[in-house]
């Protein structure tokens, strides 16, 4: 029988937004959760604004028992709680404490480094010989996996439970993972997402690395540029965003909303060789990536709706959408619409993925593409590519039926996902 | 220096670390915190730490192992302020 895989269930914790309604609300009207960061300015940064949830006690006592908030400090592990049961709860999934595991749910939640604040406590305490005085949640708040060690236990997730790394192509990854698995016939639904802690000891690598822009400290919402003349960098972010993957069958037995069904992925490397680097992308295997994508989902790149691009803000955005425009063989007129939501979350690193997936989704069911802010100064390199129209500056009023979604990251490593509005 | 340990200190250091399902006046001065109160071993780590705090006093794994139920804590942490 073939398998069909659907998403049944999204939660966020993104810059700009808590909530399905709120994110929704956010990217559809252009709102930036881009701010200032007095930490980053006291500590000498370049660059001191960032895109950050804005988490408050509130919301942590209602993801968090008062137990686990003792010495709590890993701000991706809270992000990804707060996606992931959300998620699971919009799914129309119980969150009980049945004895039996449930066997048929798993969680792939990825992240790239976990409880940075946690682990830097950690270090002045053995720093200082007093190791004994960690407590019991250093390790857990710090292994990578913490993210799915603690929503596995919040859900008694009884199938595979494990967190995927993979730079900036992390959250996209994941989704091809989960997909896979259920395809497979190995689980009957998977929670997916990926998250990202805040702060200066996340950011300050990139800033060590000069990528981030410098110039719009006093103007934080217009710093996040992506495909325009001025595009200068990207703005860090965090945050989290989280989906459930499930088999038709199972959505259909349980009588779930279904947002979308995924039609198939790709994941490859380009690995480092040709122009690819440890930090740029081999321009072969990112088309190779998103051709395969499209073969793998059956469809051709007429099809194609709407692109939800990588697109960070730097000055590699032409050559990403070079890269599109060759791996699709479309006219520039005739290619679908493009856009990338870093100009009002900024680049959430491992979480951007999930979060731009969620995102991405969320065009089906508000009949919408979502507008790309600060563009009025597109790339003259993307023009050349593409027709401006196919680029919105505002939100549109359109219907798309598929989308592509794509994500790459350090370590020359690509993944790219075909979403479809779902038809029985 | 802190007065002597009583059951209703410990208690109230104990409390935030009972599942859910267990409810304070359910704890006894004879109830074994691991095997009766259904206390995460791990989290005994965080008990000891916080007793520590609370009587300025420095517990060892011996310690640790000994301190099984409040009564015994509390005979426990009488001993290392006589100690001190």
């Amino acid at each position: 029988m073939d398998r069909r895989v659907v998403i049944t269930g999204m939660g966020i914790c993104a810059p700009n937004g808590i909530s399905l309604q709120a994110f929704g609300k956010s990217l559809s009207m252009g709102i930036s959760g881009i701010e200032h960061r007095p930490d980053l300015k006291e500590l000498n940064f370049g660059c001191q604004i960032a895109g950050f949830p804005k988490v408050d006690q509130s919301h942590i006592d209602n993801y968090f028992t008062k137990i686990q908030q003792r010495g709590l400090k890993a701000s991706g592990l809270i992000y990804g709680v707060i996606a992931g049961k959300d998620a699971w709860t919009d799914a129309g999934l119980p969150i009980d404490n049945e004895a039996e595991p449930d066997w048929d749910s798993g969680i792939i939640f990825g992240t790239g480094i976990l409880g940075v604040d946690k682990f830097r406590e950690a270090i002045y305490l053995v720093d200082q010989g007093e190791v004994r005085r960690l407590g019991s949640t250093s390790v857990l708040q710090t292994m990578a996996s913490g993210i799915s060690a603690y929503l596995g236990g919040m859900l008694g997730s009884g199938n595979q439970v494990t967190t995927n790394s993979s730079a900036c192509s992390t959250g996209t990854e994941g989704l091809i993972m989960a997909y896979d698995r259920i395809i497979q016939g190995r689980a009957k639904r998977i929670l997916v997402g990926s998250c990202s802690d805040s702060g200066p000891y996340v950011w300050g690598g990139f800033d060590a690395m000069r990528i981030l822009p410098r110039q719009y400290n006093d103007n934080p919402q217009a710093a996040s540029r992506p495909m325009s003349a001025s595009a200068s960098g990207f703005i860090p972010a965090s945050g989290a965003g989280a989906l459930v993957v499930e088999s038709l069958e199972s959505a259909t037995e349980r009588n779930a909303k279904i947002y979308a069904e995924i039609l198939g992925g790709s994941i490859n490397s380009g690995g480092q060789r040709g122009s690819g680097s440890i930090t740029a992308p081999n321009p072969v295997a990112v088309r190779r990536c998103i051709r395969s994508a499209l073969e793998h989902a059956h469809i051709t790149a007429e099809e194609i709706d709407a692109i939800n691009g990588h697109l960070t803000a730097t000055v590699k955005d032409p050559e990403e959408v070079r890269n599109w425009k060759k791996a699709l063989s479309l006219n520039r007129d005739s290619f679908p619409y493009l856009n990338s939501f870093k100009s009002t979350i900024g680049h959430g690193l491992a979480a951007a993925g999930s979060m731009e997936c969620v995102g991405a989704v969320l065009q089906f069911k508000r009949k919408e593409i979502f507008g790309n802010v600060n563009c009025k100064d597109l790339h003259p390199e993307i023009e050349k590519e593409i027709s401006p129209d196919r680029i919105p500056i505002k939100t549109l009023g359109y219907e798309p039926k598929i989308i592509a979604k794509a994500s790459f990251g350090f370590g020359d490593v690509n993944a790219c996902v075909i979403f479809k509005a779902f038809k029985e | 220096m802190e007065k002597s340990p009583n059951y209703d200190d410990l208690l109230q250091i104990i409390q935030p670390y009972l599942p859910e399902d267990v409810a304070s006046d359910q704890v006894g001065p004879k109830s074994h915190f691991v095997e009766e109160l259904n206390i995460n071993s791990a989290h005994l780590v965080d008990i000891v730490l916080d007793v520590e705090d609370k009587y300025d006093i420095i517990l060892e794994n011996e310690d640790m192992d000994q301190m099984q139920t409040v009564e015994k804590a509390i005979d426990l942490i009488q001993k290392k302020l006589a100690a001190k």
